[in-house]
């Protein structure tokens, strides 16, 4: 009983500590959220980079600990000021979809950068405090633990002070409650959202600091986990909300923690994003506030730019499917024929997230989701119940199409940015599945020894025969999607996607008109990840991650929305552009993030139009 | 019975009344007007009408089935149809399809009641096109292109433009033509003339005047009150959520307190004068201001 008493209260402290870097983070994202109305995917790429810093300052030039708070503070505070220069400022006429966007696009070149410069590998971060643990009333509690909650609290009350007495924190309360009269006021509310940016970077980059030390590591892919731990205590405590942050983050923290105690270590990062979908639908305005308020959503769902797209003659797809026919013959080079296997396999997600996205309007960055369902749906379905490729690809496309629906189900009642963020944690929460329910899926071990995929006796050995099954693959899914959005169904789509309200009143019924979308969709992206694991004969949990979904959604992006053709276009450009100029390779995730940030400043309707 | 019956309908927002205790009907072939002040409840009971929001209180029944509980997109197979205050064309569909969307209930597809058979029978007609799924494509195109027809040459020759090409007049024309290819029952229209000059809006009371000729059954929420007073049978006046006056549109125009409350262009002088002493009067001169500003922005 004494045990448990002890553990109870360790995990407790434990989740405070935790709890308490998840309230920075949080609370950057809020005054974010509450100034500009944007939800910032980049805050976990700023956290990192106060990691880094903060590693740097100590290792390379060891420089004491108060200095490297002050560093990172104040370089984490000139990024954010440049994030919101240069890539915001710009779109603050933009539907918000396309700030959000944006940050992503961001956000991937902070990471790569980061990649480039200190190597994908983890470091090694010194504890500059004495390793001393301190006994109170029967918990124990180590010097790390008190800083934590120190800087936490000093944080709170600097930031509660500053917000209260200031001219500068009354003129961003203002910004935040009413950004019309604020300028109305003369408030310089660009003035005002570079402040938030500054603040909101100085705090994630101090959170960043701060986890480097408590786990004694660093590493680029700490972003993301990052963003979405703040997002769901965000959500949790209402969007916009300071004081709810702060509580979201120490919830969110305990949760975590005493979660751990319960299911064990692997499950640790379920939690939050279940929590993020789980309030997002049923609690909007987060725990702590009474009455609900409306949200602020724009009236489409979707990046939509005005515009008609490039017109596409019969003749130039005839051109277009033969040069595809005879590149095997005219460049039998296994390497090229292996890059355009994957681009018309990926070509197939773009193709499903151009339908959901595109046409249905459901800003969808959860697809990897879908792809990985189908992946292990047809191993299963292979090994377990010995079930030939051709069936099992296509069952495994039906199981995808059936979870997929039932999982974004209950995210159909959110709009817009909301939708996107769903879908992404809806995407993370398949591969969470995949890793802790190991008697089904072999857990982090992933399946080995998937046969490659084969046709009627025809084996798929060499690359220009898995060339071809692909490029099949792709025509039956473009043919299918093109039948699809050229009848009445595909008008219905549009019209949800322009204006559902609108679409209401003509008694389009919008649950099932997004089932069929996301269900047509998840068939396209489960088909896709169904050849996609075969041919790598290894899956795992890692294999089709969120970095996948974003990347079909920037290829979608690229192309056009609801271009089927762009979607294609985009998928080629983004997968073989950065392989055939070799020098481009290492630096693909830069010419994402870039291509994204160009794209949708610039051409927002992308190459070839929207559709 | 009567077609449409409000019942003693309440919504309130915050605290404020914007539709207090409404009742009243409307038959089959009439066509009704509700006029009244900015802000006197008009467009709520429009959205209580047509499902878009809920009351608080009462009950809203159409040829006899309470609406109240049915889901938004139900009022449409029922045979409501409306436009909105501010335009709601789908900015990036083509003016045909706009048009097309106004008959998605009446598409046999639609009408299949199981909804795995409803999306079963959608995705085999995409897929394949059978020949009834064209031969009804067709038969309503030729419907809709007909009901833009009557508006002349504004839409004809526009047919394949998006809709967020077209003037804002022809936007209004095109939601027209949206809400008549539903073969609605009840065709509810707010404010369908805003934003036209008066050659545009003479040309919208003939084209209403033809609809109502026809049979057509309208409720209409209007600022001008020419056009009120020439196409309807009968007028409701509301202010502040209530109904203060209903009757012929020229029982309406003599009645005293509409004229105190929305015809008082003349008594706007003496208001601004009671409004020194009566601080009620205030909002009262606004909108009255307000709606002569409108006119004569027109």
């Amino acid at each position: 009983m004494e045990s448990f008493v002890r553990t109870f209260s360790d995990q407790t402290i434990n989740g405070l500590v935790i709890g308490n870097i998840y309230a920075f983070i949080a609370v950057g994202l809020a005054l974010i959220f509450g100034v500009g109305n944007l939800i910032n995917f980049a805050h976990g790429s700023v956290f990192m980079v106060g990691a880094y810093v903060g590693w740097v300052c100590m290792t390379w030039w060891n420089l004491p600990l108060a200095v490297a708070f002050v560093a990172v503070a104040l370089i984490c505070a000139l990024i954010g000021v440049i994030i919101e220069r240069f890539a915001l400022y710009p779109l603050r006429n933009a539907p918000p979809i396309a700030p959000l966007l944006a940050t992503i696009g961001v956000s991937f070149m902070i990471d790569q950068a980061v990649q480039l410069l200190f190597s994908r590998n983890p470091h090694a971060f010194p504890n500059p405090l004495i390793e001393h643990r301190f006994q109170i009333g029967g918990v124990t509690v180590s010097a790390i633990d008190l800083l934590i909650a120190g800087v936490g609290v000093a944080a709170a009350l600097t930031l509660y002070a500053f917000l209260r007495f200031t001219r500068w924190g009354w003129a961003l309360r203002a910004t935040a409650q009413d950004r019309e009269a604020a300028l109305q006021m003369g408030v310089n509310v660009n003035a005002v959202n570079r402040m938030t940016f500054a603040i909101a970077a100085a705090l994630g980059g101090i959170a960043g600091l701060l986890v480097g030390m408590y786990f004694n590591t660093v590493y680029p892919t700490m972003s993301f986990q990052a963003t979405f731990k703040g997002f769901a205590a965000v959500v949790l405590g209402g969007l916009g909300n300071v004081p709810g942050a702060v509580l979201g983050g120490l919830l969110l923290g305990l949760i975590e923690s005493y979660g751990v105690a319960i299911f064990g270590a692997t499950y640790r990062n379920l939690f939050a994003f279940v929590i993020l979908i789980a309030v997002l639908v049923w609690r909007p305005n987060g725990l702590f506030s009474l009455k609900p308020r409306v949200m602020q959503e724009p009236l489409t769902g979707t990046f939509i730019a005005k515009g008609r797209p490039v017109p596409t003659p019969g003749w130039l797809i005839a051109t277009l499917i033969g040069v595809a026919l005879i590149l095997p013959i005219l460049v039998p080079n296994p390497y090229l024929l292996q890059i355009l296997t994957n681009a018309w396999l990926l070509g197939m997600v773009a193709l499903s997230v151009t339908l959901v996205t595109g046409t249905a309007g459901q800003t969808s960055l959860g697809q990897a989701g879908f792809m990985a369902i189908g992946a292990y749906a047809s191993a299963l379905l292979m090994l377990r119940l010995g079930w030939p490729f051709e069936l099992s690809m296509v069952g495994a496309a039906f199981i995808s199409a059936t979870l997929g629906t039932l999982l974004v189900f209950p995210a159909f009642r959110l709009r817009a940015v909301y939708i996107a963020i769903a879908t992404l944690a809806i995407g993370e929460i398949v591969n969470q599945v995949i890793l802790n329910w190991e008697s089904l899926t072999n857990g982090a071990m992933g399946i080995a020894g998937l046969t490659p995929p084969s046709f009627f006796g025809w084996q798929m050995i060499r690359p220009h025969e898995m060339y071809y099954f692909s490029l099949v693959l792709l025509c039956i899914a473009a043919l299918v999607q093109w039948r699809l959005v050229r009848s009445p169904l595909g008008r219905t789509w549009r019209s949800l996607r322009e204006d559902e309200i609108a679409a209401q009143a003509f008694g389009v019924n919008l649950n099932r008109y997004k089932t069929l979308a996301f269900g047509v969709a998840a068939w396209i992206a489960g088909l896709s990840g169904a050849v996609t694991g075969h041919m790598y004969t290894y899956i795992s949990h890692e294999t089709f991650t969120n970095t996948t979904s974003i990347l079909a959604l920037t290829m979608v992006i690229l192309g056009g929305m609801g271009n089927l053709l762009g979607a294609i276009v985009g998928a080629v450009a983004l997968t073989a552009l950065p392989e055939i100029f070799r020098g481009l390779a290492d630096y693909r995730y830069l010419v994402y993030g870039l291509t994204l940030l160009l794209v949708i400043r610039f051409r927002p309707q992308g190459l070839l139009g929207t559709d | 019975m009567a077609l449409l019956e409000i019942q003693r309908v309440t919504r309130a927002f915050d605290g404020v009344l914007a539709v207090n205790e409404v009742s009243f009907q409307m038959d089959e072939g009439e066509t009704v007007s509700i006029i009244g002040p900015n802000g006197a409840g008009k467009t709520t009971l429009f959205n209580l009408i047509t499902g878009l929001d809920r009351p608080d209180q009462g009950d809203i029944r159409f040829n006899g089935e309470s609406l109240i509980d049915l889901p938004p997109h139900e009022y449409a197979r029922r045979g409501l149809a409306r436009t909105f205050q501010h335009g709601r064309v789908f900015g990036n569909l083509s003016v045909l399809d706009n048009v097309l969307l106004g008959a998605h209930s009446r598409r046999r597809a639609t009408q299949v009641r199981s909804p795995w058979l409803h999306l079963a029978r959608e995705l085999f007609d995409g897929l394949f096109w059978p020949s009834r799924a064209r031969q009804e494509e067709q038969a309503l195109r030729a419907e809709a292109e007909a009901i833009l027809a009557q508006f002349g040459e504004r839409l004809l020759p526009r047919l394949h433009q998006p809709a967020y090409s077209l003037s804002y007049a022809n936007r209004r024309r095109v939601e027209i033509a949206r809400a008549l290819l539903l073969r609605p029952r009840l065709l509810l229209l707010d404010e369908p003339t805003a934003g036209m000059n008066p050659a545009e809006t003479a040309e919208m009371l003939a084209f209403l005047e033809s609809l109502k000729a026809r049979g057509q059954t309208i409720l209409l929420i209007e600022h001008k009150l020419s056009l009120v007073m020439k196409l309807s049978d009968r007028v409701v006046v509301m202010d502040e959520g209530r109904i203060i006056a209903e009757g012929a549109p020229e029982v309406v125009r003599s009645d005293p307190r509409v004229i105190e409350a929305y015809l008082g262009h003349r008594h706007a002088g003496q208001a601004l004068a009671a409004s020194a002493e009566d601080d009620t009067a205030q909002p009262l001169v606004a909108s009255l201001t307000d709606e002569r500003i409108r006119e004569e922005m027109t």
